[in-house]
């Protein structure tokens, strides 16, 4: 079965979904992306889904799940790059992800987490190597 | 007559007596159209018709006018049709220069013609129908095509996304809001989001003459989805008595933002982008 990366970035782990989204394959990328916050320590998520082309109501579900999970464990989900066909399913079948933050791509998702959050991204990675080699 | 096979004896009249028959179409049809084209002209015209029914009429018989030695007479009606609807004709005008070929081969039937002849005359006046019928489904097909036409036009004009500032978009709404619209609407909203990578999209209703349940259920699905792309949406132009109808209905917005003008949603955006619009210093009024 396909995985899909979780990449570290600073405070931030950086889910960038490239390949069709079976339902096992969501299912397992919910469960890895909890267990990589709690290991990291994260406090903020990007899940790009500008490659996707489907997302049905139980991909759906899954984005709104992951969403709460990353919520109790403390970090905030930001769901970035949804195309417009995929925006106009997911509102005729009633979907509206309540309570996942949206943002057109990575960069504007990178900034909601940094200013809302104070989260340090990419662009501070020198910083916190500095501070703290072992975490960058 | 309708010896020697199913031979018909109009049919052997018209084909070989080619320039009796366009004179006499011609002078007919003429007559018919009330002399606003030329002599000339309608000779012309109707020896082309000839020319392009002789070849189907060659062995005698009345033909199918589906026949495909007929595909060229088919399209010389058409081509009539169009150039006379274009001219300002009317189709009854065009169909009738068709029909004028029975008054033309009666005609030529001689004084007195037999009962065998008149059932053949009969026959081929049903094929002559036809024909005429054709230019007539020509010239409303021709005009089924404008209005759709028309009407895909209409739903492109009628729904601009405007840029306003960077990363702030506007839809201005004008008319009526069905299922339709709000699609067409929604996908150019959101393309332009894509491609301007916008925040903000204001969607301003001054233009929309009444918001019953049905269309707030479309303006809602229009800023979810906008909002499901990360953008987030203000709903302007709204007037006293769409804010009292909306109430009325007990339409909830929700935490989508309203505002009652335009500029009002203009300001909102542009300070929630961190800009601020100021008067130059140096600025006098005249």
């Amino acid at each position: 079965m396909d995985r899909v990366p979780i990449l570290k970035l600073g405070d931030v782990l950086l889910v960038s979904i490239q390949i069709d989204l079976e339902d096992e394959v969501a299912l397992a990328l919910q469960s890895d992306l909890s267990e990589r916050i709690v290991d990291t320590g994260a406090r903020g998520v990007l899940v790009d889904i500008s490659a996707l082309e489907i997302v049905d109501s139980f991909i759906g579900r899954v984005f709104a799940d992951i969403a709460a999970t990353s919520q109790v464990l403390d970090a905030e989900t930001v769901v970035v790059g949804m195309r417009p066909a995929v925006a106009m399913t997911l509102v005729d079948l009633g979907l509206s992800l309540g309570g996942v933050r949206t943002a057109l791509n990575v960069e504007k998702g990178l900034k909601i987490l940094r200013k809302d959050l104070g989260l340090r991204g990419v662009e501070d990675l020198e910083g916190i190597a500095a501070d703290d080699p072992g975490s960058a | 007559m309708g010896e020697g096979g199913d031979s018909n004896a109009v049919v052997l009249q018209v084909k070989d007596r080619r320039d009796e028959v366009v004179a006499a179409w011609a002078s007919s049809a003429a007559a018919r159209m009330g002399g606003r084209l030329s002599a000339a002209e309608v000779t012309s015209e109707v020896g082309a018709l000839y020319d392009g029914l002789a070849g189907a009429l060659a062995d005698g018989r009345v033909p199918e006018v589906s026949a495909p030695e007929l595909d060229e007479l088919r399209a010389q009606l058409a081509e009539l049709s169009r150039t006379r609807a274009r001219q300002g004709y009317t189709p009854s005008e065009t169909a009738v220069s068709v029909f004028a070929l029975k008054d033309a081969v009666l005609s030529q039937l001689g004084e007195r013609p037999t009962p065998e002849v008149y059932a053949d005359f009969v026959d081929f006046s049903k094929f002559v129908d036809d024909l005429g019928l054709i230019t007539f489904e020509t010239y409303a097909a021709a005009r089924e095509e404008a209005i759709a036409n028309q009407a895909e036009e209409l739903l492109e004009l009628s729904t601009p996304v405007v840029k306003l500032w960077d990363g702030i978009l506007a839809v201005p709404l004008v008319g009526t809001l069905d299922s339709a619209r709000t699609q067409v609407v929604m996908e150019k909203l959101l393309q332009t989001l894509l491609e301007t990578e916008s925040d903000r999209a204001i969607i301003d209703i001054t233009g929309v003459s009444a918001v019953d349940t049905q269309v707030a259920q479309h303006l809602l699905k229009t800023v979810v989805a906008a909002r499901l792309m990360g953008t987030d949406c203000i709903i302007s132009g709204i007037r006293p008595q769409i804010a009292q109808t909306v109430v009325g209905l007990g339409i909830e917005f929700g935490d989508i933002v309203t505002k009652a003008k335009m500029s009002d949603a203009f300001k909102l955006a542009l300070s929630e982008a961190g800009l601020v619009v100021t008067a130059a210093r140096n600025h006098t009024d005249a």
